[in-house]
């Protein structure tokens, strides 16, 4: 988890974590290089259409300004990467951009995870987690809500480690 | 001691309200509640993007949080779409329509 020191945003990653940081942001960024399919409810959430009730018009709007927000998205999960030790475990020092980076890439890879684990307003992780353990405690699914929770927490500390906002 | 004096109330005027054409209407960024972002990512970016206070801030997380959208932003459409785009960016589900 993050915290801070100095002016920077500082944290120790274990070697798991560091696997399955890098593992989240390449699945991100494989998300959004591997020709965006935009029938995808994930692709739905992370470039919802500008005007609900004009398609048309959020097509429009689409074409122009799509390209970038997916470039800004490929290179927010890029800092990720790029921070993180190549393997085992290690320190990540952030400065005020990198962190800004971290923080939007994080959430991009919630949105995404959230929207495949169906979680809605009323979902308690605890629980979800617990019923998913019950049924299968090996399967992917519990590997998935344990990552969800834990983005959760390391964005929630991220988010702490920052400077006020003046 | 001088009483006061009863101050003098002048009968208003009820100004006749002129409705304002659809087509000169300002626009408005809308942000939409969902189930993932959390309650203090949604606050910094309104106070990073907008510049707006940690309290005005909150207040309009809040207003997403528990009506379900909130008018973050209003004026031009162009600047509406500048603005949407860029909570797209951030990962909040905005829209744009009429005032």
């Amino acid at each position: 988890m993050f915290r801070r020191s100095g002016g920077h945003c500082v944290a120790t990653f274990a070697h798991d974590e560091v696997r399955v940081l890098r593992k989240v942001a390449g699945e991100v960024v494989g998300l959004l290089t591997d020709g965006m399919d935009h029938t995808d409810p994930v692709v739905t959430r992370l470039f919802p259409d500008i005007y609900p009730d004009r398609p048309e018009d959020s097509q429009e709007f689409r074409l122009y300004t799509e390209g970038d927000l997916k470039t800004g998205k490929i290179d927010q999960a890029g800092a990720i990467l790029a921070a993180l030790p190549d393997e085992g475990e290690g320190e990540v020092r952030l400065d005020g951009e990198a962190a800004e980076a971290w923080l939007r890439a994080i959430n991009d890879a919630r949105l995404a995870m959230g929207t495949r684990l169906d979680i809605q307003a009323d979902t308690d992780l605890a629980d979800e987690l617990d019923d998913a353990v019950l049924h299968d405690p090996g399967s992917s699914r519990v590997f998935q809500l344990s990552v969800y929770a834990y983005l959760g927490y390391l964005q929630e500390s991220l988010l702490n480690a920052l400077p006020e906002i003046k | 001691m001088v009483g006061m004096a009863l101050p003098q109330v002048a009968p208003v005027e009820t100004p006749e309200i002129e409705e304002v054409p659809a087509a000169d209407r300002p626009w408005v960024t809308i942000v939409w509640d969902d189930p993932v972002n959390l309650m203090s990512y949604v606050t910094w970016v309104f106070q990073k993007l907008f510049g707006y206070s940690k309290e005005k801030a909150e207040q309009l997380m809040m207003d997403v949080h528990t009506k379900g959208k909130a008018v973050v932003s209003s004026g031009a459409r162009e600047r509406m779409e500048m603005d949407a785009n860029q909570l797209h960016g951030y990962g909040l589900w905005a829209t744009v329509d009429r005032a």
